[in-house]
């Protein structure tokens, strides 16, 4: 391109400014997202001006107002057909309004309300100087153990802003799949990753393991987050553009007006496949899947148990919700060259996270390879390319992050002297000593190996129906081993804690409050119903299986 | 010029910090490391919309600036925070949880 052209560009900003049209913004659809930043905005300001007695209250009660509204605004969307026959691209092609968008945005919604319960529980640490504590450290910038650290303990103060923290965590969330572009894709990624580095760091006991939890996630998202920009730019040289349906055109040849540049960068299969090597390499981060997943047991071990919680649950149905985006509106086109790939991640992911789980003696590192095993499980899902895919792959999502809140929920009850007790073996006879919290525990183990009328079951049969439909009988064979494999120490959880004398100095299951109770009734109840009626629920996710273009 | 140069030199410093962030064992190294990616980044889309005519690759190049300044502010409050509780910033030492 000649100078003069480059100039010519800018010379467009040099016209009169009233002849910049202002961009249209559909607010209406939008109002799910703006809802929660506002919120998050107006929780930094109560921070500041509201005295610190009141200020756990008062973020509790704006965070939850604030989700629930939300969540009625995506289900009012959702009534109006935004999710089938309204569905379309909003905000000047930023954001996809469509049936996965609103599904995710509503299944993250009812995981952040429920994960928000577990964050505002402050019955299970012991008082400390007449204060109810909760789990996040009085201080996060005073040195563990230091004097400044007692003093902030003794004036009773918490970190209530992990409230507006969490609420940009999901404000973020609720963009990432909807990105219809791979500026906003970007964009969402970092303002989803942010809060969570930092309430990774907030842990009131065991603090130098959650700051290291934070600063090998801090380091290793900015890593992997730095991939996915470089692929984003050469996408962008790729096509001319980073609009998803633009991607989409220049890949598939279909587009009509092709300037001589782009005509030279189309030919140039290395940016394309690079570029999207590279994007699938950040998405893949997030996500959990096995190259790309070091960091996924330190940090689950590591990070505030609730944080680890909602970690575990919302981050996996946003950047899935994203990947499917990706590889289905995007790179379509591509498949031939993405299908191998994602195969041979998948089937690694299933296998590694299922076999090196049985390793593990902490149960917070068990729940992370448990985690990335599922993860392999949802790829398959996601390999089948096709509509009973998709509906699958959110059903999966919206069954799996119930589950894994509640058990994470349950982990913060067992706790000894020095706060959660999550080594292996101070959980043996558990059922002895406290069989409801057990039984509870177990229900969500047999969700998580998939056995029949729990949750786990249908999710797990949607997903490789679809894959052996969409022609990936040999990825189902293998996930059905490694369910297998990993069924091996969820039933080993079980027996330990039922068949076992318990030890005289075992740890105490604490009395929560009524939040906890409620995140972990809710999961058992989604559990349940999920596996003993999934049929609507699958429906529902049926219809929401259409992205919009 | 010919801006498929600045590509080359733009992969060439995306690779740069790419190897810092595996090789260095310093927090901070590595953090600006991974800064050196990010404006690697900034390169390649502002020379790529120098290619294509249209400004999709400067304007992301400006929200790249402000990520990346967020993300310092982030980082290095962690990384602080872990400095001051073990007196040392190298990634090896934080080694708490392993297998």
């Amino acid at each position: 391109m000649s100078a003069s052209a480059v100039h010519s560009l800018w010379t467009t900003a040099a016209e009169p400014i009233g002849k910049i049209d202002a961009p249209h913004i559909e607010y209406g659809q939008l109002a799910p997202v703006l809802i929660i930043v506002g919120a998050a905005v107006l929780g930094i300001l109560l921070e500041a001006f509201v005295p610190r007695r009141a200020r756990y209250h008062a973020q509790l009660f704006l965070t939850v107002v604030a989700l629930v509204a939300s969540f009625a605004a995506v289900v009012g969307l959702a009534t109006s057909g935004y999710a089938t026959t309204e569905a379309g691209i909003v905000a000047m092609g930023a954001i996809a309004v469509d049936g996965p968008t609103l599904f995710l945005q509503g299944t993250i919604l009812l995981i952040g309300l429920v994960s928000v319960f577990t964050f505002a529980e402050r019955r299970l640490d012991p008082e400390a100087h007449g204060n109810r504590v909760d789990s996040f450290a009085a201080q996060g910038a005073a040195v563990p153990g230091s004097e400044g650290e007692q003093a902030a303990v003794k004036a009773g103060f918490t970190t209530t802003e992990v409230f507006p923290l969490v609420l940009f965590a999901i404000a973020g969330m609720l963009v990432f799949p909807a990105a219809n572009d791979l500026l906003t894709l970007f964009i969402a990624l970092e303002v989803f990753s942010l809060p969570l580095y930092l309430l990774c760091a907030l842990a009131r006991r065991k603090r130098l393991m959650s700051q290291e939890a934070a600063v090998k996630y801090f380091l290793l998202g900015a890593f992997s987050s730095a991939f996915l920009l470089f692929g984003v730019a050469l996408l962008y040289g790729y096509a001319g553009t980073v609009n998803y349906a633009g991607i989409a055109e220049v890949v598939d040849g279909t587009i009509q007006d092709i300037d001589p540049v782009l005509a030279q960068t189309m030919g140039n299969d290395v940016l394309l496949l690079i570029g999207a090597a590279m994007i699938l390499m950040g998405l893949l981060f997030k996500v959990g899947a096995v190259p790309f997943h070091m960091w996924t047991p330190d940090v689950y071990q590591g990070a505030p148990t609730p944080v680890t919680g909602f970690m575990a649950a919302a981050t996996k149905v946003a950047a899935f919700g994203a990947l499917l985006r990706l590889l289905y509106v995007v790179l379509p086109g591509l498949r031939w060259d993405w299908r191998p790939v994602m195969w041979g991640v998948a089937i690694i992911t299933m296998l590694l996270g299922a076999i090196v789980a049985i390793t593990q003696t902490d149960i917070k590192r068990l729940l992370a390879y448990s985690s990335i095993a599922h993860a392999g499980f949802i790829l398959a899902g996601v390999i089948a390319t096709s509509p009973d895919g998709i509906s699958s792959v959110l059903f999966y999502l919206g069954a799996y992050s119930f589950v894994t809140i509640g058990a994470f929920a349950v982990v913060t009850l067992v706790r000894d002297a020095g706060g959660e007790a999550t080594h292996l073996s101070k959980w043996a006879g558990l059922g002895r000593r406290s069989p409801m919290v057990a039984a509870v525990f177990a229900v969500f183990l047999l969700a998580f190996a998939g056995i029949p009328l729990t949750s786990g079951f249908a999710g797990k049969f949607a997903v490789f129906k679809a894959a052996a439909e969409g022609g990936a009988g040999a990825l189902v064979i293998i996930g059905v081993i490694s369910s297998a494999i990993a069924a091996f120490f969820y039933i080993r959880v079980i027996v330990l804690m039922f068949f076992s004398e318990p030890k005289p100095e075992g740890p105490t299951v604490a009395v929560a409050s009524p939040l906890t109770m409620t995140a972990i009734a809710v999961g058992v109840a989604v559990t349940v119903v999920l596996g003993v009626a999934p049929q609507y629920f699958l429906d529902l996710a049926g219809q929401a299986s259409v992205f919009a273009r | 010029m010919n801006p498929v140069n600045y590509l080359y030199l733009a992969a060439l410093l995306f690779s740069i910090g790419a190897t810092g962030v595996l090789i260095r064992r310093n927090a901070i190294v590595l953090f600006m490391c991974v800064e050196l990616m990010l404006n690697a980044c900034n390169l390649a889309l502002v020379a790529f919309s120098r290619m294509h005519g249209n400004l999709d690759g400067q304007i992301i190049a400006f929200f790249t600036m402000v990520v990346a300044a967020a993300e310092v502010v982030v980082g290095l409050a962690i990384i602080v925070s872990l400095f001051r509780s073990r007196h040392s910033a190298s990634v090896d030492d934080a080694s708490l949880m392993k297998l």
